[in-house]
């Protein structure tokens, strides 16, 4: 079924969207931010495509892909603690390709799902085209990413804050922000009202992240080799 | 003349008829809504960042927490994504037991809206029927689980432990002579697969008195006809699934058209609704119930059938038994690193997406080959019907925005996750 879908994609779309890797059944392509509109237009316009639903739009953080925090040669030197050590060396923040937009399309007509991820140009201000005008739902979905990733949505007529508090200050979903947060409020009897302040907790990690490069993960030494995941992002 | 201004109201958050904490800024010239804008995120508890913290299985119980009245397909979506990146399948008795159980969440799910729908828009009576019926099904939760809504049971290759043979009975008390404690236990004698079977031979007469209520009555009909009203085509690019794209006639299941775990051998029908309007949608919950029943009793009869594990056997995913541990070294080391540490997911991303009672309930995975999720979105079906409350809500009176509230079946644990 993806197969025949991707045929479709091919024959409609080539040179603007390129495949990327996905597991079996699914279909995930990757477009250039300044062919958005005209790809998402001709997905949901062209007959045998006909992607009439937008399901979901997710913003994505890479900044902290594939780095651990569990290193096994220094671990053994500090005795058998957590094991885990913090790293000296952030992440730079201005990585170029941090910031993703992932949009899940359904098309009911032909019973088709495709992922398109288009990747914002500027990590210090991401901006990408708003899908409104193609799809309405991408209303609050836009809003949600811009809330939590800081990404724009160029033409979004309404990009206002969604999850998070008024006046909340920084995207909460950035990986550079904390888990525990920058504030927390506490009611003050003086003032008598409720104020915030910075936090108070320290935060730590309960089970350190751990990426192993074992055989079990080796696609090439698998029995069945899944079609593009070995192709690295 | 004296000049005539639009009026704003504020609605909630703390308001009985806003399901949880939403708070609506409405526009209003005289009773009649011009605008109406959302307020969401007060229930907003970041699970998606907190999952990025946690090992696979420890955000098991945040699903829970999501939609907090159809627990387990919560759970379903997230053990499926996790489960395709795996490349694991789970044995087939598991997978009938999740269908069961996704289905007896469904009726869950839509007596919990029946009853909150129509106490909405002013019948008390059908809240304490459905209410009467849900704790059974609780019931059930509690004897698989232990816990009575968060029950943490589906896990990636299956789930966490085979049906009971034995219901929980009710005990005599002050309250509940000895006679009384008799008449309730009597479906409790047998096996769990027993009372469900109980169960769904009577509940269809259930659902005709709550039919009895509400299908005909006069008030129920002016509080839901034409209100709320949906095209096909509106709905598609609102992004609308569940019963809130059949209400408006389109047919769409993801039980029939994706299926998943064994939904392909059930023999059920999709209701579809033809005018978009809450009445509809009413009558297409409705009649989800009659259908989910079916699907209930085909997984009990065979389940009661058919044995066999409920989880495969991959010490990887699944922790070695206590006997096991005690006097097995590998044993052991596989419990330690799966308790401590987890296991280690394939780099790769993936969608998995099943028919929630609300619509489609999604799990947007990526993974960089760690022990945790690089990153978790949760495609809440909640989330996008609520977005179309301005549109649906404009040019009503202000006594129907608690019926487009009420038929929407908005639950914050999963809008604002």
């Amino acid at each position: 079924m993806t197969s025949a879908l991707a045929l479709q994609v091919d024959a409609h779309l080539s040179g603007t969207v390129r495949r990327v890797a996905s597991p079996a059944g699914e279909l995930a392509y990757e477009v250039e931010p300044a062919a958005l509109m005209s790809v998402c237009r001709a997905l949901r316009d062209t007959p045998e495509l006909k992607f009439e639903m937008l399901v979901d739009v997710a913003g994505v953080d890479y900044l902290h892909y594939g780095r651990d925090e569990w290193q096994t040669v220094t671990a053994t030197h500090s005795g058998f603690s957590r094991g885990r050590v913090a790293r000296t060396t952030a992440p730079d923040p201005n990585m170029p390709g941090r910031f993703a937009v992932v949009y899940h399309l359904l098309s009911i007509t032909h019973n088709h799902r495709l992922r398109l991820r288009v990747k914002c140009l500027d990590p210090q201000e991401p901006v990408v085209d708003s899908v409104i005008d193609v799809w309405a739902s991408a209303n609050w979905f836009e809003r949600e990413a811009f809330d939590l990733f800081g990404i724009m949505f160029r033409g979004h007529p309404d990009l206002r804050r969604i999850l998070t508090d008024y006046g909340f200050i920084g995207h909460p979903f950035r990986k550079d922000f904390p888990l525990i947060g920058n504030v927390e409020v506490q009611y003050d009897a003086e003032k008598k009202r409720v104020v915030y302040q910075p936090v108070s907790i320290v935060p730590r990690v309960l089970v350190p992240k751990v990426i192993r490069h074992d055989h079990r993960y080796d696609p090439a030494l698998k029995d069945v080799v899944p079609n593009e995941l070995t192709e690295r992002r | 003349m004296s000049e005539i201004r639009n009026y704003t109201l504020n609605f909630g958050p703390q308001h009985p008829a806003a399901h949880g904490v939403l708070r609506l800024v409405l526009e209003m010239d005289g009773e009649t809504i011009q605008k109406a804008d959302p307020h969401i995120g007060l229930l907003h508890r970041g699970t998606e960042k907190l999952a990025e913290s946690k090992p696979f299985n420890q955000s098991i119980g945040y699903m829970d927490r999501l939609d907090y009245v159809s627990m387990m397909c919560n759970e379903h979506a997230y053990v499926l994504a996790i489960e395709k990146l795996l490349g694991i399948a789970p044995p087939e008795r598991a997978q009938y037991i999740r269908v069961m159980f996704d289905e007896i969440t469904r009726v869950l799910n839509h007596l919990m809206w029946l009853g909150a729908h129509a106490l909405d828009i002013g019948a008390m009576t059908v809240f304490l029927m459905c209410f009467k019926e849900r704790e059974e099904l609780m019931d059930l939760y509690e004897a698989v689980s232990g816990t009575r809504m968060h029950a943490t049971y589906y896990r990636p290759g299956g789930v966490y432990r085979d049906l009971p043979d034995s219901m929980p009975k009710y005990q005599p008390s002050k309250w509940r002579s000895q006679k009384d404690v008799d008449r309730l236990n009597e479906a409790r004698s047998g096996t769990m697969l027993d009372f469900i079977k109980a169960f769904t031979d009577r509940f269809p007469a259930n659902i005709d008195d709550y039919e009895t209520l509400l299908t005909d009555n006069r008030i129920w009909k002016q509080r839901t006809v034409n209100i709320g009203v949906v095209s096909p085509e509106r709905a598609m690019q609102l992004g609308f699934t569940g019963p809130m794209l059949r209400g408006s006639g389109v047919e769409w299941d993801l039980r029939k058209k994706q299926p998943y775990e064994v939904y392909d051998r059930m023999d059920f029908d999709i209701p579809v609704g033809v005018h978009g309007d809450c009445y509809d949608r009413y009558l297409v919950r409705i009649e989800e119930m009659r259908q989910s029943n079916r699907i209930i009793r085909q997984c009990a009869d065979w389940l009661s059938s058919h044995r066999g594990p409920v989880m495969i056997d991959d010490r990887k995913v699944r922790p070695p038994s206590r006997e096991r541990m005690k006097d097995d070294m590998e044993s052991l080391i596989h419990h330690f690193k799966f308790f401590t540490e987890g296991y280690e997911v394939p780099e790769g991303e993936t969608y998995a997406a099943i028919e929630a009672p609300k619509g489609e309930f999604g799990i947007y995975l990526i993974s960089d080959g760690a022990n945790k999720p690089y990153r978790l979105k949760v495609r809440a079906p909640g989330f996008a019907h609520l977005a179309a409350l301005e549109e649906m809500c404009t040019g009503h009176m202000l006594a129907d925005v608690v019926a487009v509230i009420g038929t929407q079946d908005i639950v914050f644990g999963e809008i604002d996750r």
